[in-house]
């Protein structure tokens, strides 16, 4: 599958991650939490437009800093 | 020169921490003066030891995060004490809890319990907590066309969600009240009676523990209960666990409930906004987390050995507080800080704590918030602060922050 480069990406960090789901309450069609252990899961790197405006916000209020977006 | 916290050093003249409020939601006007005079700052506090209070965002994170920091306040090592009564609880007791609550075995609580607090999970229990939200709302017009919030709306939620949550009976509530208002006692009750309602606290927990080993449900004890291997929690971690929960889920979310209420009403406008667009009601509830001025004394850490932060050096041994709101009001983070702005956005303030450790039920607590709003908008569109804010009276005696009263109209 081809990206379109200038998109946004975005990445996890597991071992930082508390699994408060702030996330998850944020932007639920981008971050999930494992039901083994609530810790995040990444379902979309490259989420669309749509999505931009809360993913920069699930990255900025996350108490871990286990987010990161470029792009 | 680098602050210093030994206990037994004289204390007078020092600032009394915590400071007293202009009005029930309206914050303490020492907490600005410090965090641009004295950000790593000697109080008093009620024990009559010493600490140092930090204001500014960036060190309380940094605190929060570092794990030399610990959150074990024991007073035979050093560390002030929080309270009037504060030699030790029935709770610290035994190793194999103090290892799972603040320990090397902390990580595993936080993953078996965390299971129970995912968005996902917790966005389960919405229609449920709507419908005892307006189960409460009908209550209330029963009566009339006057209520206590605090009473017959902010408590009743959140006990509700999380007696259902842990499978223990909300018939229950009255008397684990009592015993959890003991547990946040600040002044207002004496050592005996402390140890008295935790022993009976313990007593009751344990007995539903283990009814839950017998006869498993569908609830997070039971579950929490029926672990093997890795996930196995003794009787006692397990009782620990449950009080934990049943302590935090039903007194600091049905405070903020009426704290939120009083700072949306105190000004018309805010309401209208609200009733104009419901889509506010998230960032509005994260705004109100922000802006809550009375969460309590505020996070304890001890530290043993030197250490750096951003504003400058803490000495070994010294009992530091974070105050939270405080922090929560840095114009560093936050761009006009003490304005209520309904769509503030990010909003990435600490009322939840920050780091590994930051509260691990905070999506249930802002989904109860978000639902308790939105229901009070819906069914009660005229509803308006009875008495003036400067009315209002707080709780006092207790660690946690709220009022003791919300007197309102519709
Ligand atoms: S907000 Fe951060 S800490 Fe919380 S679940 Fe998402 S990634 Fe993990």
């Amino acid at each position: 599958m081809t990206r379109m480069s200038d998109g946004m990406r975005v990445e996890v960090d597991r071992d930082l991650c508390c699994g408060a789901g702030q996330c998850a309450l944020i932007v639920p069609e981008v971050f999930d939490q494992d039901e083994d252990d609530g810790l995040v899961v990444l379902l979309e790197d490259a989420p669309g437009r749509e999505h931009e405006e809360a993913v920069r916000e699930a990255g900025a209020v996350c108490p871990t800093g286990a987010i990161t977006v470029s792009g | 020169m680098a602050p210093r916290t030994d206990q037994h050093e004289d204390t007078d003249g020092l600032p009394d921490f915590p400071f007293s409020r202009p009005d029930a939601v309206a914050p303490p006007s020492e907490w600005a003066e410090l965090r641009e005079g004295c950000p790593i700052a000697d109080v008093r506090l009620v024990s009559g030891d010493r600490a140092l209070l930090l204001t500014r965002i960036d060190d309380v994170r940094q605190l929060l995060k570092d794990p030399r920091f610990g959150r074990q306040l024991d007073p035979a090592k050093g560390a002030a004490r929080l309270s009037t009564a504060d030699e030790g609880t029935v709770f610290t007791g035994s190793a194999d809890v103090e290892d799972l609550m603040t320990g090397g075995d902390h990580p595993r609580w936080r993953r078996l319990v965390g299971r129970a607090f995912t968005a996902r999970r917790v966005n389960g229990l919405r229609p449920g907590m709507r419908a005892v939200a307006e189960a409460c709302v009908d209550r209330m017009r029963e009566n009339g066309n006057t209520a206590d919030l605090v009473s017959e709306y902010g408590f009743p939620i959140p006990v509700q969600v999380i007696c259902a949550l842990l499978g223990t009976p909300p018939e229950d509530v009255d008397r684990f009240s009592y015993w959890s208002e003991t547990m946040l006692s600040e002044t207002k009750y004496d050592q005996d009676e402390i140890l008295a309602a935790q022993a009976e606290f313990a007593e009751y927990m344990l007995g539903h523990i283990a009814d839950k080993r017998a006869r498993p449900g569908d609830d997070l004890l039971s579950e929490l209960a029926s672990g093997t291997g890795d996930a196995w929690m003794s009787d006692e971690q397990l009782m620990v666990t449950g009080i934990g929960l049943l302590v935090a889920g039903h007194e600091t979310t049905a405070n903020m409930i009426g704290k939120m209420v009083t700072m949306l009403l105190a000004d018309r406008s805010r309401w209208e906004a609200l009733l104009a667009d419901r889509s506010l009601v998230r960032t509005a509830t994260e705004e109100s987390l922000r802006m809550d001025a009375n969460m309590g004394v505020g996070l304890p850490r001890f530290v043993t050995e030197e250490t750096t932060l951003p504003s400058g050096e803490v000495c070994p041994h010294s009992t530091v507080i974070s105050s939270l709101s405080a922090a929560n009001r840095d114009p560093r983070a936050f761009e006009d800080p003490d304005r209520m702005d309904l769509g503030r956005s990010p909003n990435p303030h600490i009322a939840f704590g920050a780091g590994a450790h930051s509260c691990i039920g905070q999506a249930l607590a802002r989904t109860e918030l978000q639902v308790a709003l939105e229901v009070l908008l819906e069914q009660l569109p005229t509803l308006d602060l009875a008495v003036p804010v400067s009315e209002l009276q707080t709780r006092s005696g207790v660690i946690v922050g709220g009022l003791a009263e919300l007197p309102v109209r519709w």
